[in-house]
């Protein structure tokens, strides 16, 4: 993706049970940008980034996004049983990437030694980590990231803001709903109610 | 695309052998009890063989709904579907063709074991064979239905039972029919509707999955 190339979005809402959580919420971000998301429990972070991955039907408001769209959740989606590369190797293949960017990927996330591990092994800490990598290995240009950091100690979020700046050097995009600083250099700021 | 998605419930199915072996195990046992239900009158048995075999497959049709789409829901892999544009329709039928093939076709294996069960004429045995094969799709396509549409709610596998039995009415009428040997008419219609809920079925499924996500 060259520079410019930007997702717009304008006057967005969100209800949920009729009440309203945030509206008229409005931002740019380009290629190589990030967007810091930020607010109070239940001010909307989680929500906003559902309605940009397409999860979520905003009340109000429009969505203009030209990036392919790489999601992390708040759960780690990795089915019991399988081993991690495998599980990583299933999304690769839906996204259309080489079984190297799944090892570069868990080579980012230092989970190379745990790739043939069954995911029912995994830590929390590792499972986010599988689930961050998942992301990486998509190959997607902006990354969607809910509470990236929760449960990383502190090497792994080391690990997580490199691995950012790297795909925001190499022309990609972060939005990011997080309660404190992940590590993002100089990103926009929206704070939620 | 589909099939990537169909091959990953089939990995997935391969790891939890219990799932493919539970509703024939229950299926089969139907029908070993009935002839101590009944009693051992081998002409009587012989005669409700193949309506026995259609309401024991359709009761093994429903034990499955409950973790059809749930643990889908739960764990947020159909938020990765969707975020990456694949639309919960080709999702559905993915999920439609995986199941139909995870329960039809070891039901459709189990079928001779309990025709003998029954005493079953081998005639008989080929008609439900044949109906089972045909009406089976239809039932996948409602366990799917009733499964999207209760997912998510509490004790929603009894509720999928009661949306399911009257649904799937024209499946067994017509592949009872099928059994007295009338011939094309039934088959068609079995077929017809059979056919019917398969294509209805994943749009309905995904617009309920639709709904439900929050």
């Amino acid at each position: 993706m060259t520079g410019n190339v930007s997702m717009t979005v304008a006057g967005l809402a969100c209800e949920r049970g009729g009440r309203p959580v945030f509206a008229n919420v409005g931002f740019d971000l380009a290629a190589g940008g990030a967007l810091q998301v930020e607010g109070a429990n239940g001010a909307g972070k989680s929500s906003l980034l559902r309605i940009l991955a397409g999860l979520l039907a905003p009340a109000a408001g429009t969505v203009a996004n030209p990036f392919r769209t790489g999601w992390l959740g708040a759960e780690a989606t990795l089915k019991p049983g399988m081993r991690l590369r495998s599980e990583l190797l299933h999304w690769a293949r839906l996204d259309g990437a080489r079984p190297a960017a799944v090892d570069a990927a868990l080579a980012a996330f230092d989970l190379a030694p745990l790739a043939d591990l069954p995911v029912d092994l995994l830590s929390s800490g590792q499972r986010r980590r599988a689930a961050l990598a998942r992301v990486h290995a998509s190959g997607a240009t902006l990354w969607l990231l809910d509470e990236p950091g929760v449960g990383l100690d502190a090497a792994s979020l080391a690990r997580l803001a490199g691995v950012m700046a790297d795909h925001r050097a190499t022309g990609g995009a972060v939005i990011v709903a997080t309660h404190g600083d992940i590590g993002l250099e100089a990103p926009a700021r929206l704070v939620l109610g | 695309m589909i099939w990537t998605l169909v091959r990953r419930d089939l990995a997935l199915l391969a790891l939890r052998p219990s799932a493919l072996l539970v509703p024939v195990i229950f299926f089969v046992l139907v029908a070993a009890l009935f002839p101590f239900a009944v009693g051992p009158d081998a002409r009587l048995l012989a005669r409700i063989a193949g309506g026995i075999l259609w309401v024991a497959a359709l009761l093994a049709a429903l034990l499955p709904v409950e973790t059809l789409v749930a643990g889908d829901r739960a764990d947020g892999t159909f938020d990765q579907l969707v975020a990456r544009g694949i639309a919960l329709e080709t999702v559905a039928a993915a999920r439609l063709l995986s199941h139909w093939l995870g329960f039809a076709v070891p039901l459709l294996l189990a079928l001779p074991v309990a025709g003998v069960l029954l005493g079953a004429s081998p005639t008989l045995l080929g008609r439900a064979a044949l109906g089972l094969l045909l009406g089976t799709p239809g039932l996948a396509a409602l366990a799917l239905l009733a499964a999207s549409l209760t997912a998510g709610l509490r004790g929603g596998g009894a509720l999928a039972g009661l949306i399911v039995l009257p649904l799937a009415l024209p499946v067994l009428i017509f592949g009872a029919g099928l059994l007295t040997g009338e011939g094309a008419g039934a088959l068609k219609l079995l077929a017809a509707s059979s056919l019917v809920l398969v294509a209805v079925a994943p749009f309905a499924s995904a617009a309920a999955l639709r709904a439900g996500m929050d």
